[in-house]
């Protein structure tokens, strides 16, 4: 790596002449190492947060809502590499949120059930049987796999379908929108098969692990919190990469890039398959701290509370939408404590201010203060 | 990389129909690698039309003939594997990349797809001959966007460079820019021109006069006259319909 071997001056300075014979100015050194360096040291202060600090010092009650806005956070994180960068506005990521947290829900209801035995629901609303499809989700490696590949393989298809026709902007957002209604309806008139309105939920063990046993508890918060971590590693080697500079040039000029040789839609159906894992992973890890998933978990509004989470933190930055879906996530609890019939109005205010005055989110909160002190001076 | 003679793109009997009105009505032009290719003709006389059909942004019918291909049957994205490049009248770069990335981003036509996870490591050959031929090295790291009209040009003729593109469509490249700044223009389509096809869409008949080593204009949607400058200047039609108005305007301001 080039800024690794230019650690000395003299080693810069041959570093420079031997990638730029050409004469094109370098950034000086500190400036090259922020860019390129700056979001890992970021990541590194928050991993120390999430996995070092919370877990020593906040009650287990906390420590497993935060570990909910890990989860959620991993979905945002994914809508801020579709929107953010690549310009599409996914309102329906409730879908891939709830397939990943269905498939683990599903297996953990098959663990709780135990070998052989069909989960308690499908006696109590059907006749006792169980559909072909829970059978391999007795497996957990099958489950894992699942919970990777079978979003993976749907959003692979509906974005070949959606964004080789150039669906894009608001018909996008209303499509996505549209789908998380439908997959929410057909789970609640599936009664038989998935649980229905009340979703899945009494759990009692984790791949073998008591979830009442608080450090379970705290494991399976370290799992949500490790992933968030690593997706965000992940997402800046991304960013940094030549296909995230590709993602940006065809949010800002799809058209353009058509006439340097890509397609469009195949740019844009990686960012979006991405997306789709990390909303079912996501959701995965929701289940187990949450102990239930349901309709209500995957359908429009839990869509838009993703969104929301994204928007505050800022949607083109890479650690804004993962800091923004805790907040959030962070806010809606502590509001419904003090105000818990009205404070989805505090939310919608905040929402609105966000878009009137901070529509960069959090993280352009530092670049508005600086250029605010400059207007001042 | 085939011989000079074989870069040629013929067009024949090219239609576009829009609902019934024929913007290109059965245009047969060539384009030969080597020379600079003017298509001059007044407002609507179907120039870009013609270049949006060969680039696949319309549908036109007839033939459009380079590499054995036929253009006219190709989607935009594989015309440009091709070699067939393109500008647009208004200079359409990505404004928040840097000069250094939208190069980058247009040479990566001919890299692997896997390679696209990696980050940049260091400038490619390409790039840095393209920065250096349209001069904008000491600019490298400079937003796109900030660039003023003239030098967002270059930067979209340096990205057709580093596609390595071997017939560009230039719409209307020197609009809007000072004296000096189209002459350096000229300069740098002769430069790149001795190997490529480029053909150049212009309003500007100064411009024409000086760099043109061919003309072909264009009147409602059909092939007017063509030659060399002053074929064209000595057409009893083209005075008629083009360029006498034009000469007149240009002359009083």
């Amino acid at each position: 790596m080039t800024v690794t071997a230019a650690s000395t001056p003299e080693a810069a300075a041959t570093d420079a002449a031997t990638t730029a014979p050409a004469g094109i100015r370098r950034k000086p050194l500190p400036a090259r190492l922020f860019t390129t360096y700056g979001g890992l040291v970021a990541i590194g202060v928050l991993a120390y947060v999430l996995m070092v600090w919370a877990p020593g010092s906040m009650s287990p009650f906390r420590l497993g809502n935060l570990g909910k806005y890990c989860a959620f956070a991993l979905a945002s994180m994914g809508i801020g590499l579709a929107w953010g960068r690549g310009g599409m506005l996914l309102m329906g990521q409730g879908v891939f949120f709830g397939i990943g947290g269905y498939a683990m829900a599903m297996h953990m209801k098959l663990e709780a059930a135990g070998a052989g035995n069909v989960p308690d629901f499908m006696q109590l609303y059907g006749d006792g049987t169980m559909p072909f499809w829970w059978e391999p989700f007795r497996s957990g490696a099958f489950t894992i796999f699942a919970i990777v590949a079978v979003p993976a393989v749907v959003s692979l298809l509906l974005g070949l379908a959606i964004l080789k026709r150039r669906v894009k902007g608001a018909y996008l957002a209303i499509l996505t929108q549209a789908l998380a209604v439908a997959f929410a309806t057909l789970l609640v008139a599936t009664i038989k098969e998935t649980g229905g309105f009340n979703g899945l939920n009494t759990f009692t063990t984790f791949f073998g692990h008591n979830l009442y046993d608080p450090e379970v508890k705290k494991n399976i918060y370290r799992i949500a919190a490790g992933l968030v971590i690593v997706f965000l590693v992940i997402l800046w080697q991304l960013y940094r990469s030549r296909y995230g500079e590709l993602l940006v040039a065809t949010r800002d000029a799809e058209e353009r890039i058509r006439f340097l040789g890509y397609d469009p839609a195949n740019i844009k159906l990686f960012a979006f398959v991405v997306a789709a894992v990390m909303a079912s992973i996501g959701g995965a890890l929701f289940v187990p701290i949450a102990g239930i998933i349901s309709p209500t978990n995957v359908d429009a509004a839990a869509s838009i509370l993703l969104i929301a989470g994204v928007a505050l933190g800022g949607r083109a930055s890479l650690l804004g939408p993962a800091i923004g879906a805790i907040a959030v996530g962070y806010g809606r609890s502590s509001l419904s404590e003090k105000y818990p019939d009205n404070w989805s109005y505090f939310q919608g205010a905040l929402f609105i201010l966000v878009m009137l005055f901070l529509p960069g989110g959090i993280s352009s909160l530092w670049s508005k203060l600086k250029s605010l002190a400059g207007r001042v001076r | 990389m085939s011989e000079p003679m074989q870069d040629r793109l013929e067009i024949r009997g090219l239609t576009v129909d829009f609902d019934g009105f024929k913007a290109v009505n059965g245009v047969d032009v060539t384009f030969v690698a080597g020379r600079l290719h003017f298509l001059i003709g007044p407002n609507g006389a179907g120039k870009t039309t013609l270049v949006d059909a060969l680039t696949g942004l319309v549908r036109g019918t007839g033939e459009a003939g380079f590499r054995g291909r036929d253009l006219l049957s190709l989607k935009s994205h594989q015309i440009v594997r091709l070699g067939i490049g393109r500008t647009f009248q208004t200079a359409t770069v990505f404004e928040k990349l840097s000069v250094l990335q939208n190069l980058d981003i247009a040479a990566g036509l001919h890299r692997r797809s896997a390679g696209l996870l990696l980050a940049r490591r260091r400038v490619p050959q390409r790039v840095e001959e393209a920065l250096e031929t349209i001069g904008l090295t000491a600019l490298a790291h400079r937003p796109a966007g900030v660039l003023p009209h003239g030098q967002k040009q270059w930067l979209e003729v340096g990205m057709l460079l580093v596609q390595d593109a071997q017939v560009m469509f230039l719409d209307e490249t020197v609009a809007g820019m000072s004296v000096t700044e189209r002459d350096e223009t000229g300069e740098l389509l002769r430069r790149i021109g001795a190997d490529r096809t480029i053909v150049v869409i212009e309003h500007d008949m100064e411009f024409m006069r000086r760099y043109a080593d061919f003309v072909t204009v264009m009147h409602t949607g059909k092939v007017l006259a063509e030659g060399t400058v002053s074929e064209i200047q000595a057409d009893r039609q083209v005075q008629q319909v083009y360029l006498g108005t034009v000469t007149e305007v240009a002359a009083h301001g």
